[in-house]
């Protein structure tokens, strides 16, 4: 075939049997466990990344923890602590199967080189250079930062997990800087999966694959919402500016069953540069504070008795917390601050210097290891920890399904844990579409699984995958859409761009066409002041969503009038895509639901309250490619491991 | 900005077919401009969306010249302060110098085995097809954890 042009891609067609979207840490956990399931069988794999998996996904940067290590730990007290953040309505099967699966993972990356702090006998602790400590495989004592976080120097902790993912697939197996975009239904079974299609960001090519399986797993969604920086720093989010809901996007068109789209999670962060405050609070016990010194969790506890039994936990709801510095905020009691010179100060009562020198090292290194950003911050404020206090804040919303929050996708369950049937179809993690598994942010109605979970979860989907592609040997997929089509569709801001570009004199000032960067302006701005973003204290009600809806539905039909100057603009019009795809789905949620579920992540005013009789149930939607329509329906609750009830 | 390239320091990873930064960058942000038309600079790389840069330093770490910094955001942060890695095979040294002229330097460890010497599958059991519809993994070799009679439905 001819080489392909700006205008004209070259296409390029490949068949496997197991296809993998995505490159981070559900896709690397696949390829370790897909590659030895299928020794002895001639199933083809392929990993499709849109990035370089040394650094891509969300552990791009580095973390500074493992925030899931059961240890000896019950997976069902797991399961009961991942409920309780999410305020009762996620899947026990779910979360107690990865809690009983994730340690497997962790100490592969151990084993891998991944260094782990250990505590000695005398409680001393000790970077992860030290190799005289036992692994945690042979019963060394990790650093506990938390009831289930374990601390790491995790500058490396993608590029060692990629190391091995790439090892195992070989490098033939594994396609880099190819966006996915698209998946293709089978012409035969429309509830089943036969394709994904994406292009090149550096060649004129486009890529079709199909398979019999695929992994959907590219993250979860990010800059839907106005940023509170919207200048340079507006890609300093919490979570990463690549993350674009790809996943729940593509996973709806192809008509796959999604959940709990109405969460969302809003971090707590130090303000601007986001940096991670778990080791403050845990490591370090450092008190948040209103700007008068009082501690605002402790002066304000009866407001967590309003929301039993999930306020009155060891650990209230991740949502309440922040409800309550939000009440601070608006009552005119900010800024709010971490109290870190207080904190410092009394670790540093008992120390002695040197040990004081390495507290500093292990407070910087926590920035330094996932977070750089907040590091040049305080360094540009001069900010020194143990002498000056920082500033804490809500974020702008994020979506996503691995860390506090559990959106995403409805998916088969295990069977040996009690669940109801209508929770299992056979295949682990698959979803509602034949042949669509997914993982990491991608499964919803769980969360708290963060890095190794969503390893774990990437495994658990491989080996279901495998089974899956057995069992369908002989299965062809067909396209339900031609190739001509599909070319037409993607490239389709290419082409607008060229038809148009020279009916004005100013490239991004056109009457035909609209830039994918203001598009996206224009979906933070109708999301951050109609469905509960920061412009609003997170407060929305059903008129706000019915204007919010009429909007998106506007932006939706412009969409398909975006630009691409360049393959650089086709992959930003193309996640732009994706997120109002997502942010609708968003949107259709916290409409149905008649309540306000998470308190300190978003209120419907009009319906300001936990409705437990009503509403504590799952929310599953479809979406109708086709009518371009959502159907959303209440999906029963129930618990597999017994939890807390309201203290009266 | 978030990261700048500096013009003397940089080679265009002269000889390759692609730089170190485009290579690795997770955003799509960095680009060799070869003749200078975007620029002025030709066969030096630049950032092309410094707004959507996450400042994950992916690409500061991987350039063999040391030829890219970070400037922090411009509408956060006050000029003046710099925060800089250099990363070798089994550690990191950090060098922060804030505004006021202060610096701190920290080293951390970030690998306990060489870089490229992971061996996937050396020493692990196969696979065994018999299990392959049980939970666990190709290489679970003990049991679950965890009180079973914890699960109440069943």
């Amino acid at each position: 075939m001819a080489e392909g042009t700006f205008g004209n891609p070259q296409v390029i067609e490949e068949e496997v049997d197991i296809l993998l979207i995505g490159g981070g840490m559900a896709c690397c956990g696949a390829a370790y466990e897909i590659m030895r399931w299928i020794e002895g069988t001639d199933l083809k794999v392929k990993l499709i990344d849109k990035a370089a998996m040394d650094r891509s996904g969300a552990v791009a940067q580095g973390l500074s923890a493992i925030n899931t290590y059961l240890g000896d730990q019950d997976p069902a007290d797991y399961a009961r602590m991942v409920a309780n953040d999410l305020m009762g309505i996620t899947r026990d099967d779910l979360a107690y199967d990865l809690g009983r699966h994730v340690d497997d993972s962790v100490h592969l990356f151990e084993e891998w080189g991944l260094p782990i702090w250990k505590t000695d006998e005398n409680g001393e602790r000790h970077d992860g250079s030290n190799r005289d400590m036992p692994s945690l495989k042979e019963g060394g004592k990790p650093v506990r930062s938390g009831k289930w976080q374990i601390m790491i120097n995790g500058e490396s902790y993608k590029w060692i997990v990629a190391e091995a993912a790439k090892k195992a697939l070989g490098t033939d197996n594994i396609q880099e800087r190819v966006f996915i975009v698209k998946l293709v239904n089978d012409k035969n079974d429309p509830e089943r999966v036969a394709g994904a299609i994406g292009f090149s960001v550096r060649e004129h090519k486009l890529h079709l694959y199909k398979f019999k399986a695929c992994l959907l797993a590219a993250g979860g969604c990010v800059n839907l919402f106005r940023p509170r920086s919207v200048g340079e720093g507006s890609g300093r989010a919490w979570y990463p500016v690549w993350n674009s809901g790809s996943t729940y996007a593509m996973a709806a068109e192809a008509g796959a069953e999604l959940t709990m789209m109405e969460n969302r999670f809003v971090p707590a962060r130090f303000k601007d540069g986001y940096g991670p405050v778990g080791a403050w609070f845990l490591l370090f016990k450092a008190k948040a504070t209103n700007a008068f010194g009082e501690v605002y969790m402790d002066k304000n506890k009866a407001m967590l008795d309003q929301y039993p039994p999930y306020g009155q936990a060891a650990v209230p709801a991740s949502c309440l917390r922040n409800h309550l510095m939000l009440h601070e905020m608006k009552e005119g009691r900010g800024p709010i601050y971490m109290d870190t010179p207080t904190a410092l100060g009394k670790l540093a009562e008992t120390m002695t210097k040197k040990e004081i020198k390495h507290l500093e090292a292990e407070a910087w290194e926590d920035f330094l290891d996932m977070c750089i950003g907040q590091a040049g911050v305080w360094a540009g404020e001069n900010i020194e920890p143990e002498k000056k206090p920082s500033e804490l804040m809500p974020t702008e919303p994020y979506l996503l399904g691995s860390h506090s929050g559990c959106c995403g996708i409805w998916v088969s369950g295990p069977t040996d844990l009690g669940a109801p049937p209508e929770w299992s179809w056979g295949y682990r993690s698959m979803t509602t579409v034949k042949g669509l598994f997914t993982a990491g942010d991608g499964v919803g109605a769980s969360g708290h699984k963060f890095s190794s979970g969503s390893h774990a979860e990437g495994r658990l989907a491989a080996k279901a995958m495998v089974k899956f592609a057995l069992d369908n040997k002989d299965w062809k997929p067909e396209l339900d859409t031609s190739i001509d089509e599909l070319v037409e569709e993607i490239y389709r801001p290419v082409r607008t761009f060229l038809e148009h570009k020279d009916y004005t004199t100013a490239i991004d000032i056109n009457p035909h066409y609209i830039t994918p960067k203001m598009l996206q302006f224009r979906l933070q701005k109708i999301m951050d002041e109609y469905c509960a973003g920061v412009a609003t204290w997170y407060q929305t009600n059903a008129h706000m969503l019915q204007v919010c809806e009429d909007k998106l539905e506007m932006l939706k039909e412009d969409s398909l009038k975006m630009r691409a100057k360049d393959l650089h603009e086709l992959l930003r019009a193309w996640e732009n895509y994706h997120r109002i795809i997502t942010a609708e789905a968003h949107m259709k949620h916290i409409q149905f639901r008649e309540e306000s579920r998470y308190p300190g992540f978003y209120y419907r005013m009009d319906h300001n309250y936990v409705d437990e009789e009503n509403w504590k149930c799952f929310v599953n939607s479809t979406y109708d490619r086709k009518s371009k329509q959502w159907s959303l329906k209440k999906v029963p609750h129930v618990d597999l491991v017994a939890k807390p009830t309201a203290k009266t | 900005m978030p990261t700048f390239v500096r013009t003397e320091k940089c080679d265009g990873c002269k000889g390759q077919d692609k730089t170190a930064c485009m290579y690795i960058c997770p955003h799509d942000l960095m680009m060799l401009d070869k003749d200078g038309s975007e620029t002025g600079h030709a066969m030096k790389a630049y950032n092309q969306e410094p707004e959507q840069c996450w400042e994950c330093y992916s690409c500061v770490k991987i350039c063999p010249q040391q030829a890219i910094e970070v400037r922090h955001y411009a509408d956060i942060v006050p000029l003046g302060a710099s925060v800089q890695p250099m990363r070798g095979s089994d550690s990191v040294v950090w060098t922060i110098k804030f505004r006021n002229g202060n610096t701190k330097r920290f080293k951390f460890p970030i690998r306990t085995t060489p870089e490229g010497s992971i061996d996937p599958y050396a020493n692990k059991p196969k696979s065994n097809m018999d299990d392959i519809d049980k939970p666990g993994f190709f290489t679970t070799d003990t049991e679950f954890p965890g009180d079973r009679s914890q699960l109440i439905r069943l």
